[in-house]
C-alpha cells in the first residue's frame, strides 16, 4: 500500500488523524518489508540533531535522524552510545538505514548492554505521537527525572505498537582511548559461561562477554585509556587462570561482529533469547544448530531449521524473540514471546489506551 | 496544600472493614487503635500529617494480595508504604484508607553471584541489600543518603536515585525484576533474572510509579562488583560560572567520575562549622570522585586537576588517605543536618540541564531576595539534579508558606530551563499541583490513561502525583 512521509510531528499527527486504516510506522525499514495491507508511515522525513551538549553528555535528535549521522556527530567529539545498538541488517540481509527512532523503538542494544544498561537505560525523553493523533512528551532532556509515570521506558522496545516517536533525548558516554580484548580458545559452553561469570565480578570492567560454540572461542573486551586498559587485562588475565589461558590482542577485535551476530547469516529461522545467564549452557545444549553467546550469558543468538519453535524447546529462558523467518512461521509462532494472561490483559490494555483505533495493530516488527 | 474530603461511606466502614481484614490475616498484621495508627500519620515531610483509617503490615505476598482484594472489595483506597523516608509526601496517609505497608518483608530470597543479582523482599532496606553482599565484593549501586532507613519498596516506587548515579543509574536501570500486586490482588511477575522485557517494558512502568500501579513485594536487583578503590578531590573556585565550567570541561575531556557535588557559600560554610571538615570559604565548591585501581585513580585525579588549575582555582586538594576522603566527604554527608541545626528547611529537587547552572543558581539567589529567604544549594553538578534548601522559620507564622512559594518558583525556573520539577524525590503531594507546569493537558492525560489500566477505580495512592482537579472527574466516578 502507500507511504506517508510527513516532514514534522505536527504533519505526523494529521496523517494519523486522518488514517482510514492501519498504519505501519517505519523508520529506516531495515527490519522488515513494507507491510502489505497497512499504510507506511515513514518517520524519514523528521530528522535532524536538534541539541548536543558534550559536556552535559546529552543528545537530543529527531527520530528519523539516521544512526549514522549520529555516530559521526559523537563520533567528532570523542562520545559514543553506551548500549552498542545492533544493526538488524547483516542478520536479516536487508538494506535501508538504520534510524534512532527504530532503534529506540525496537531497544537494539549490543555487547556492552551487559554492563552499560539497554537503549532503554540510555533514553532520557520522548516526544511521540499516538493513536488518536495527540503529540505526547515524557522525561525530558535532563539525566535524573521522576516526574510523573514512566512513559519513556514503556516506549521503548513497544516496536511501534503504541506510537509514533518522533524525537529522542539520550545520555551519552565518552568514548575510551584503548580497547583490548582478552580470547580463550577451546572451551565448552558451560566453562566458558563460568569464565565470562567470573570476569564480570571481578573489579575489572569488563565491558564485552560472549562465546562463540562454533569456534569454541571465548571473548572479553575491557576499554579505557592505554594505561588502564594494559593494567586491567593483566590482572583480568591472572584473575581468570584456573579458566584457562587467555591471549590479549589491541583494537576493535570482534566485537562488531559479536553485536551483529555477522557469522549466524543464511537461511536458517533466527532467534534471540534472553535467559539468566547461569542458564545459557543447557539453553545452548538444547538448540538445533548455529548459536552466539553474548552478554555473559544473558543473550543467546540461535539458528533453527524453518519453522521450528525454539521456545518450546527450551523451557526456563526470559523470553525469544524470532528475528528472522518466513511471515507465516512469524504469525504462526508469533514474532514476540506469548505473555502470562495477566502481563497480556494489561499491556492489550496500554495498547488500546493508546491506540483505541488499532491503527497500529500490524504484525509487529521483528527483533 | 489540598487533599480530598474523606469519604463518610468509607469512614463509617472501619468496624466491618478490620472485623474483615482481621477474618482475612494473621490479627497481629491489622492495626487499627487509634493511638497506634500515629505512628503513620506521615513520612519525611511531616508538614503534612493525618492517621489512616487503619493499617495492615502483611508478611507475605499472599496476605498483602488478601488485604487488597478485600479493599478492593469494599472500595476502599489504598496507600503502599515502604520505610516512609519519602521527601514529597508519598506515603502520606488519607483518612478513609488502608495503609499497606511492606515493613515486615525484609527476607532476602535468593543471592547469585554467577548472575550477578539478588531478590529481596521490598521492605529490606537499601543498605542492608548491599550488607547482605558486601563480604563477597559486591554492591547494589543505587545509594540514596537515606539508604541506612528506605526501603526497595519505596526506592522502586520513586525510582530513586543517589550520589553515585552518573556512573551507575538509578534503580531502574539496577532493576531486573518484581513481584507486583494488582490491585483486584493478582499477583504479577515482571521481569526476572534475565536482561530486557519482552513485551512492553511494564517493570519499567512500574519503577518510579509511586504506588499508583500497584503493590511491589519482591524485587529482583542487579549487584556489582566493588571497584578496587575510590578517592575524592576537592575543588573550590570564586564563582560558581567557573565551578560549572569545570563540571564541564572534566565529563568532555572524557572523564566519568563516580560523582561530582557542587556546593556554594552557604552551604560549605553551615556544614564547614557543624562539621569541621576544613572546607575553603569560597563561592563554589566541586567534590569529583573518581574510581579504580590506585594507579587509574591517580591518572584520572591528574587529569581532572590539571583541568582545574587552568580555572584560576581558590584550592585544589587531592585526597592521599582514607582519612582525607572521609573528612572531604563529611561536610556533604553532613549537609542537611548541618542545615536543621541552623533553620527549618525545605528541600527542593529540580533537574536543569548542566549548563543552565550559573544562570539557575544566579536566579535563584534574585528570587530568595524578593522573598527575604535564604537559600544553600547542594547540587548532584554531574547530572543536574539540584538540592536547593530553602531556609526559614517554621515558628513564625506564614514562612512555610513563603517557602513553600519560592519553592514553587524555583521549580517552574527548573523546567523553563529545559530541565524537570524531580529529579529523585519524587512528586507525591508536594509537587502534585506543579505538575502542568511541566506536562500539558494531553501528556497527564495519558499518564492517567495508564493508571486506568492498573486501577480502573483509583484507590492505589489515590490524590498523589496528578493534580486534584486534573483527577477528580476520575476519582468522582470511582467513588460512585
Ligand atoms: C534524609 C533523607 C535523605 C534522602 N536522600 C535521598 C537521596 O539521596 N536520593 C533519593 O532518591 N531519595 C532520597 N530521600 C527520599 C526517600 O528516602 C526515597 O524516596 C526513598 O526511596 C523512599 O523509600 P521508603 O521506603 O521510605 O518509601 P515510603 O516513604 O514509604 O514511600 C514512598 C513512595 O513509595 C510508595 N510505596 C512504598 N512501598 C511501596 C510498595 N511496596 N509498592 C508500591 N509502592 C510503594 C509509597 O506509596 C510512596 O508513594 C531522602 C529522604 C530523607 C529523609
Amino acid at each position: 500500500m502507500g507511504e506517508l512521509t510527513p516532514g514534522s510531528a505536527a504533519e505526523l499527527a494529521d496523517a494519523i488523524r486522518s488514517a482510514t486504516g492501519p498504519l505501519a510506522i517505519r523508520g529506516g525499514g531495515t527490519r522488515a518489508p513494507a507491510a502489505e495491507h497497512a499504510t507506511t508511515l515513514s518517520i524519514r522525513g523528521i530528522r535532524g540533531i536538534t541539541l548536543y551538549e558534550p559536556g552535559a553528555l546529552t543528545m537530543v535528535a529527531r527520530a528519523g535522524t539516521p544512526m549514522a549521522e549520529i555516530e559521526a556527530a559523537l563520533a567528532a567529539e570523542g562520545q559514543r552510545l553506551a548500549f552498542e545498538p545492533w544493526d538488524a541488517r547483516t542478520v536479516l540481509g536487508r538494506g535501508g538505514e538504520p534510524t534512532i527512532g527504530g532503534c529506540v523503538a525496537t531497544n537494539a542494544s549490543g555487547p556492552r548492554r551487559v554492563v552499560a544498561g539497554a537503549c532503554r537505560d540510555a533514553v532520557l525523553g520522548l516526544r511521540f505521537v499516538d493513536g488518536e493523533g495527540t503529540i505526547l512528551k515524557n522525561g525530558g532532556r535532563v539525566m535524573k527525572n521522576v516526574t510523573g509515570l514512566d512513559l519513556v521506558r514503556l516506549l521503548c522496545g513497544s516496536r511501534g505498537t503504541l506510537g509514533a516517536i518522533t524525537e529522542v533525548g539520550l545520555k551519552l558516554l565518552p568514548g575510551v582511548a584503548a580497547t583490548a580484548t582478552l580470547t580463550a580458545e577451546g572451551l565448552p559452553a558451560v566453562a566458558a559461561v563460568g569464565a565470562m561469570s567470573a570476569a564480570l565480578a571481578t573489579p575489572f570492567e569488563v565491558t564485552g562477554a560472549a562465546h562463540d560454540p562454533q569456534s569454541g572461542r571465548t571473548h572479553l573486551r575491557i576499554e579505557g585509556s592505554a594505561a588502564s586498559v594494559a593494567y586491567r587485562a593483566e590482572r583480568l588475565t591472572r584473575a581468570l587462570s584456573s579458566h584457562g589461558a587467555l591471549s590479549v590482542s589491541e583494537g576493535e577485535g570482534p566485537w562488531p561482529r559479536i553485536r551483529d551476530a555477522a557469522d549466524l547469516t543464511g537461511d536458517a529461522d533466527l532467534w534471540r533469547i534472553s535467559v539468566r545467564p547461569s542458564r545459557a549452557a543447557d539453553t545452548v545444549a538444547r538448540l538445533p544448530g548455529r548459536a552466539l553467546i553474548d552478554w555473559g550469558g544473558g543473550l543467546i543468538w540461535a539458528e533453527a531449521p524453518p519453522g521450528t519453535d525454539l521456545r518450546a524447546a527450551c523451557p526456563g529462558i526470559g523470553h525469544a524473540t524470532l528475528v528472522r523467518a518466513a511471515a507465516d512461521t512469524h504469525s504462526r509462532l508469533g514474532t514476540l514471546h506469548p505473555e502470562p494472561d495477566a502481563i497480556a490483559a494489561l499491556s492489550g490494555g496500554i495498547r488500546d489506551k493508546f491506540d483505541p483505533a488499532g491503527l497500529f495493530r500490524a504484525r509487529p516488527v521483528p527483533a | 496544600m489540598q487533599m480530598p474530603e474523606p469519604d463518610a461511606r468509607i469512614l463509617s466502614l472501619k468496624a466491618e472493614l478490620v472485623r474483615r481484614l482481621v477474618r482475612a490475616l494473621p490479627a497481629e498484621t491489622v492495626i487499627h487503635a487509634p493511638e497506634e495508627l500515629r505512628a503513620y500519620e506521615c513520612d519525611a515531610l511531616t508538614a503534612y500529617a493525618c492517621p489512616p483509617l487503619a493499617v495492615v503490615l502483611p508478611r507475605s505476598t499472599e496476605e498483602v494480595a488478601a488485604c487488597l482484594r478485600l479493599c478492593h472489595e469494599h472500595r476502599v483506597p489504598v496507600v503502599p508504604r515502604g520505610a516512609g523516608t519519602s521527601l514529597a509526601g508519598g506515603a502520606l496517609p488519607t483518612a478513609d484508607c488502608v495503609i499497606l505497608g511492606v515493613a515486615r518483608l525484609t527476607e532476602v530470597l535468593e543471592t547469585s553471584y554467577e548472575d550477578r543479582l539478588i531478590r529481596v523482599q521490598t521492605g529490606r532496606t537499601n543498605l542492608s541489600v548491599t550488607g547482605a553482599v558486601e563480604a563477597d565484593g559486591f554492591f547494589y549501586a543505587p545509594d540514596p543518603s537515606s539508604q541506612l532507613a528506605c526501603a526497595i519498596a519505596g526506592n522502586i516506587a520513586m525510582n530513586s536515585g543517589g550520589a553515585h548515579c552518573l556512573k551507575y543509574g538509578v534503580t531502574t536501570n539496577n532493576l531486573l525484576g518484581a513481584t507486583v500486586v494488582l490491585i483486584d490482588g493478582t499477583v504479577v511477575e515482571l521481569g526476572g533474572a534475565h536482561m530486557d522485557a519482552g513485551g512492553l517494558d511494564l517493570l519499567g512502568l512500574i519503577c518510579g510509579s509511586e504506588g499508583q500501579l500497584g503493590v511491589v513485594t519482591e524485587a529482583t536487583l542487579r549487584i556489582l562488583p566493588k571497584p578496587e578503590g575510590a578517592r575524592p578531590c576537592l575543588i573550590g573556585f570564586d564563582s560558581s560560572e567557573v565551578a560549572g565550567q569545570c563540571v564541564s570541561d572534566i565529563i568532555k575531556a572524557g572523564i566519568l567520575p563516580v560523582a561530582i557535588e557542587f556546593m556554594d557559600r552557604p552551604c560549605i560554610r553551615a556544614t564547614d562549622a557543624f562539621s569541621g571538615a576544613g572546607y575553603p570559604d569560597c563561592a563554589a565548591m566541586l567534590i569529583v570522585e573518581v574510581e579504580g585501581s590506585e594507579a587509574e585513580i591517580d591518572e584520572q585525579l591528574g587529569v581532572i586537576t590539571e583541568i582545574a588549575r587552568k580555572l584560576d582555582p581558590v584550592e585544589v586538594r587531592v585526597s592521599q588517605s582514607e582519612e582525607e576522603s572521609s573528612r572531604i566527604w563529611l561536610g556533604r554527608k553532613s549537609a542537611f543536618g548541618a542545615m536543621g541545626q541552623l533553620n527549618d528547611y525545605i528541600c527542593l529537587d529540580g533537574t536543569i540541564p548542566v549548563g543552565e547552572l550559573p544562570r539557575v543558581l544566579r536566579r535563584i539567589g534574585e528570587m530568595a531576595a524578593g522573598y527575604g529567604l535564604e537559600v544553600a544549594n547542594v547540587f548532584h553538578a554531574g547530572d543536574g539534579n539540584m538540592h536547593p534548601l530553602i531556609l526559614f522559620d517554621a515558628n513564625e507564622a506564614g514562612e512555610l508558606e513563603k517557602a513553600e512559594a519560592l519553592g514553587a518558583d524555583i521549580l517552574t525556573l527548573c523546567v523553563e530551563v529545559g530541565g524537570c520539577l524531580t529529579g529523585e524525590h519524587g512528586v507525591g503531594v508536594e509537587k502534585r499541583d506543579l505538575m502542568a507546569a511541566q506536562f500539558d493537558p494531553a501528556d497527564l492525560e495519558a499518564q492517567m490513561r495508564v493508571k486506568d489500566v492498573f486501577d480502573p477505580a483509583w484507590l492505589l495512592n489515590p490524590a498523589k502525583v496528578f493534580p486534584l482537579d486534573t483527577s477528580a472527574g476520575r476519582r468522582a466516578l470511582a467513588a460512585e
